[in-house]
């Protein structure tokens, strides 16, 4: 658990997202590895250049899937063979093939949800506070127009001098101290 | 002689269309990061109500009391206000389910089929087109829902352990309706909501009223555009567009069941399907575009909405359109190549009997008018002929589901028990009311959400090109300008 008081780290801000994607590669390769880009739309490049590829959000959605169609399809045929047994139209009790739609059904909802919220939750949402609003110029930004790169107090590379030093030689518009 | 041709003259070349391919932009040049977030988020964020939204927002709810008092009287009454008798026991509750659940599905064909298809230009137009599938379903849901007599028993649709030990009896169509519906509606308002997010997060830092701030806050979640978030949330997107895909096309295919599995002359067929879908498809693009053409007008949106845009929905009309008219065609060879009797007579009825006129009111404005012009690129850009085509696909699809509803019912197999089919005053007002429901809920939508997906149009935009070394950033930005 990082601690919750002092500063939260230093903040970069850019205007494209060329020199976020430069700026974070070459923190990557100078040995800093607790950071994070913030974009106001999915940059895939930021992502590799933190090295950040595989995320838990398919394995979520296919348990949620593979649970859907067992929950599904286990209920139709425990309700139509046992729980409630009806002749209809001499059809067999187990009548599998009009029990795939409601199983289908079921399928993609547990699979949607699970992929949806899964999402959140492993994103840490809701948090409604993050010591980056603290920043002034952070939500002018990083969700209309700017691009900012966050070198954070708990990597053992962090100092508060150097750390300043070595961003403002990519030249942003601002490195912002933010507190926590 | 002529060898300046008008398309020479660099006056007269529309700025809109690309020199390189001829066709019209996805998005207006000349935008920026900053430009785009401005003008959708301006929409919402504005203090300035027009007049005229409020004007519309009146008339809507003045036509949605049309629900509340038919909902009322039927429920006071019971389902005998309504036309529906036998054989016709199937009248406008079932024709309006079918044909508000079809124009949903143009909304979720755009987020997530041409999502897949990796079709940038729906970036303009998905998330209104959601909103519109959202607005579509409840509409559609209250239909079977009332049709079933006693609404406040709804819930017995649903498998639940109850001291009556009675269960759902999962070999009919109408209880895999219950839950093709219900898992669409949910899943198209999490997908649509999953979308919303970060915009939220948008609005949230650029609101001045500090009601505004706490309600886009409370609705971003705190989303804050961190990186991981986005590469998860773009995995989540497209996770939900792959799951919608199916699910779009079973939900039509399930309510097509509801008439294919009964061995009732016109019903019984296996291009019911297929047919249902692609009719779907074709009524929601001609609800899209009804919907776009006035927004894009009254809020000034025609660089993010382009006549690109416009043309290529006139070209999925074209596609569905043409699906549409040979399953008619089939309706009508097989009832030739059947050899079935009541199948012959059906088809004769259906064009020759007493209600002849609405399948020819059908023929001429689901194939004569849109399938003959929309070959036309003019046309096809012309925008008020587009305003007016998509009424008349829409009143087209309406006749559609009428014909196969009625037509098949009031003469089956035993003459002694033909009947008519009759509308009353009481369905009339109900299915009214939902265009004025549906309407009121667009434009609180059109008011209070962004109804363009800003981050997806910024990943249209040039400056999103990353330079290696980041250094001659400036030449983007000065590109781009």
């Amino acid at each position: 658990m990082p601690p919750r008081e002092g500063v939260y780290g230093l903040l970069a801000e850019f205007n494209t997202p060329s020199e976020l994607v430069h700026a974070t590669e070459m923190a990557h390769r100078a040995g800093y590895r607790r950071m994070e880009c913030y974009t106001p739309y999915p940059v895939e490049e930021a992502a590799e250049a933190l090295r950040f590829h595989k995320t838990g959000v398919p394995l979520m959605c296919l348990m949620g899937g593979i649970m859907g169609l067992i929950t599904g399809y286990g209920m139709e045929v425990w309700v139509n063979v046992w729980g409630y047994p009806l002749n209809i139209a001499g059809r067999p009790l187990f009548s599998w093939p009009a029990f795939v739609i409601p199983g289908y059904e079921w399928t993609i909802l547990f699979a949607g949800l699970s992929a949806a919220f899964g999402m959140i939750a492993q994103n840490g949402l809701p948090q409604l506070y993050h010591p980056l609003f603290n920043a002034p110029n952070f939500r002018d930004g990083a969700t209309t127009d700017k691009f900012f790169l966050c070198l954070e107090a708990h990597d053992p590379k962090f100092s508060p001098t150097d750390t300043r030093a070595f961003l403002e030689t990519f030249s942003p518009i601002s490195v912002v101290e933010v507190d926590h | 002689m002529a060898t300046q041709g008008p398309i020479h003259d660099p006056e007269l070349v529309d700025p809109m269309i690309d020199p390189r391919t001829g066709e019209y932009a996805v998005i207006a040049p000349g935008h920026n990061f900053k430009s785009v977030t401005q003008k959708i988020a301006g929409i919402v964020l504005t203090a300035n109500t027009p007049w005229a939204w409020v004007g519309g927002l009146f008339l809507a709810a003045t036509v949605a009391t049309g629900v509340i008092i038919a909902v009322t009287w039927l429920v006071l009454k019971g389902v005998g206000i309504w036309g529906v008798t036998i054989p016709g026991a199937w009248g406008f509750a079932i024709i309006n389910f079918v044909w508000w659940i079809g124009i949903g599905h143009a909304g979720t064909l755009i987020s997530a089929i041409l999502l897949l298809f990796k079709q940038q230009w729906r970036n303009s137009i998905n998330r209104f087109a959601e909103a519109m599938t959202i607005f579509a379903v409840c509409c559609a849901g209250m239909f079977p829902l009332l049709h079933v007599g006693r609404p406040w028993l709804g819930y017995w649709l649903l498998p639940y352990p109850n001291t009556m030990n009675v269960w759902p009896q999962f070999r009919s169509p109408l209880a895999w309706d219950v839950f093709a519906v219900s898992t669409y509606a949910t899943i198209s308002v999490v997908f649509w909501y999953i979308g919303m997010i970060p915009d939220f997060g948008t609005l949230r830092d650029r609101a001045k009223l500090p009601i505004a701030k706490y309600f886009y806050g409370l609705l971003s979640l705190g989303w804050r555009g961190s990186t991981r978030h986005w590469i998860r949330y773009e995995s989540a997107s497209l996770l939900l567009a792959g799951l919608s895909t199916p699910l779009v096309l079973s939900v039509h295919t399930t309510i097509s069941f509801d008439f294919a599995v009964a061995a009732m002359a016109g019903w019984h067929t296996t291009i019911f399907p297929p047919y249902f879908v692609a009719g779907a498809v074709y009524s929601g693009f001609a609800m899209v575009l009804t919907l776009a053409i006035p927004i894009r007008k009254f809020y000034h949106l025609e660089d993010l909405v382009t006549l690109r845009h416009l043309d290529n929905m006139a070209k999925v009309m074209l596609t569905t359109g043409l699906i549409v008219a040979y399953g008619y065609g089939m309706e009508v060879f097989m009832a030739w190549y059947s050899a079935s009797h009541w199948e012959f007579f059906m088809m004769w009825n259906r064009m020759f009997g007493p209600m002849g006129w609405a399948y020819w009111i059908l023929i001429l404005t689901n194939i004569a008018i849109p399938l003959t012009t929309l070959w036309s690129r003019k046309l096809r850009v012309n925008v008020g002929y587009l305003f007016f085509l998509s009424f008349v696909v829409n009143i087209g699809m309406w006749f559609e589901r009428f014909v196969i509803v009625v037509t098949s019912l009031y003469r089956d197999y035993l003459p002694s028990s033909w009947g008519t089919y009759r509308a009353t005053k009481w369905d009339y007002m109900l299915f009214i009311g939902t265009w004025g429901m549906f309407t009121f809920l667009f434009l609180l939508f059109a008011r209070l959400a962004p109804m363009i997906p800003m981050s997806e149009i910024k990943m249209m935009l040039p400056q999103t090109k990353i330079r290696p070394g980041g250094a001659d950033a400036e030449v983007v930005t000065q590109e781009a300008l």
